[in-house]
């Protein structure tokens, strides 16, 4: 319990996903213009990177590292992702309208996002047993949404500000992102 | 031959990938601690995206539309696979630095992106040039920023060290001064982009979605109104 506790904090706040390791910065810049939108991004990252580190780390323990195939991690783990994110789509779109409404739009925008592979990797790399990993992703998304929606926020209060020319667009975001990665490290005594 | 050389410009100056598409923020913000490390990155980088934009401009004629980009995604990850053991057995320090970022480089934005507007379109030499320009366009955007980080970080430039230790700025080593660097760094340009009366950078449109970058790639000028 302890372990698993050390992991979803570690995950979710002292190495922050965006802010720390740097993974899913697309959607993390592209998508926050607005916090609804931000929130929506979140909550489908959420699901996707449980579901798919449930997936990836049952496929590496049962099927991978029995038939000594260890190699084949990152081809087979991109296809599952892609994969499952369609399935999820097509579950979605038949069984829970509502849901798919909401989070349907950002769904096809997850396979690329580096976090959801990144998740698969890190879990195999520190050897995570199946539960480990479903915490481990868990935390991680639950970290991602954390940043984006602060970043969302942030980003809807600077809109009338009076920003130098130079430092629109861009610059001003990467800082903003950059202080946040200060306050996040603050964190990083947490355990 | 001119078409290859139009290709390394292309990629190099004029669609610098991470100056002026913005493309594939993950490992230049994570890998660039220093100058060895970014280079490191860009190259390895290239090395895959020549190997994939040859072999998919070979096999653009066969690939169905319907299926290419996870045909694109597989033959992405089997390069980047055996990169990663060429590393692991040759290099053991520069794979050890880049860890996890080198099977990211899969989900790359700008690997995808140029196999789908560029490679899957085009006959197999523009391709490969292509390919090495774009490369070594985001391999010099990588060292730059590296440069940046380790000389104001650790005083340093690829490990030779001529700061003392009491004028490092530590924070530039660490992740929040990969994004100061960033914001600099394009601020800089903005500046002088508005001195020419052109507009600033916007962020990045596509959302996160490489197949969006397309549009982006094709008329990367429409989106920047000069």
């Amino acid at each position: 319990m302890k372990e698993l506790l050390i992991i979803a904090i570690g995950s979710a706040f002292v190495n922050n996903v965006v802010l720390s390791q740097f993974l899913g910065l697309c959607p993390f810049l592209g998508v926050s213009k607005k916090t609804k939108t931000a929130g929506g991004m979140g909550a489908a990252v959420i699901f996707v990177i449980t579901v798919s580190s449930l997936i990836t780390s049952v496929i590496h323990n049962f099927i991978l590292v029995p038939t000594k195939m260890e190699y084949l991690d990152t081809i087979v783990f991109i296809l599952v992702i892609a994969a499952l994110v369609q399935l999820v789509e097509m579950i979605l779109k038949k069984n829970s309208p509502a849901l798919y409404e909401s989070l349907g739009v950002y769904l096809p925008l997850i396979t690329t996002n580096c976090a959801v592979l990144g998740v698969a990797i890190i879990n195999v790399q520190n050897s995570y047993s199946i539960l480990m990993s479903v915490v481990n992703g868990l935390a991680t998304a639950i970290g991602f949404t954390i940043a984006i929606v602060i970043m969302a926020g942030i980003r809807e209060k600077i809109e009338y500000n009076d920003i130098p020319e130079s430092l629109r667009g861009m610059p001003i975001v990467l800082i903003i992102a950059g202080l946040m990665s200060i306050a996040f490290f603050g964190f990083s005594g947490l355990l | 031959m001119n078409k290859c050389i139009e290709r390394l410009y292309n990629g190099i100056i004029k669609e610098n990938p991470t100056f002026v598409l913005i493309l594939g923020m993950c490992p230049t913000l994570a890998v660039t601690t220093s100058l060895i490390n970014g280079a490191g990155m860009g190259l390895t980088t290239t090395v895959v995206l020549m190997l994939s934009n040859t072999i998919i401009s070979m096999l653009r004629k066969v690939i169905p539309a319907e299926v290419r980009m996870p045909a694109f995604i597989v033959i992405v990850a089997s390069f980047v696979t055996m990169v990663q053991f060429l590393l692991q057995a040759y290099l053991p320090s520069l794979n050890n630095a880049l860890g996890i970022y080198i099977p990211l480089i899969v989900v790359n934005c700008i690997i995808l992106g140029r196999a789908e507007s560029y490679a899957s379109k085009n006959p197999v030499l523009p391709s490969l040039f292509d390919g090495i320009g774009m490369g070594l366009g985001f391999t010099i955007g990588l060292s730059f920023l590296g440069a940046f980080r380790e000389i104001l970080g650790s005083g340093s430039i690829a490990g030779v060290q001529f700061i003392a230790e009491e004028y490092h700025i530590r924070i530039f080593g660490y992740a929040p001064g990969a994004f100061f660097v960033l914001a600099g760094l394009i601020a800089i340009q903005n500046k002088i982009r508005l001195n020419h009366g052109k507009k600033v950078k916007e962020l990045p449109s596509c959302n996160g979605k490489c197949t969006e970058c397309e549009q982006k790639c094709d008329n990367p000028t429409g989106k920047e109104g000069e």
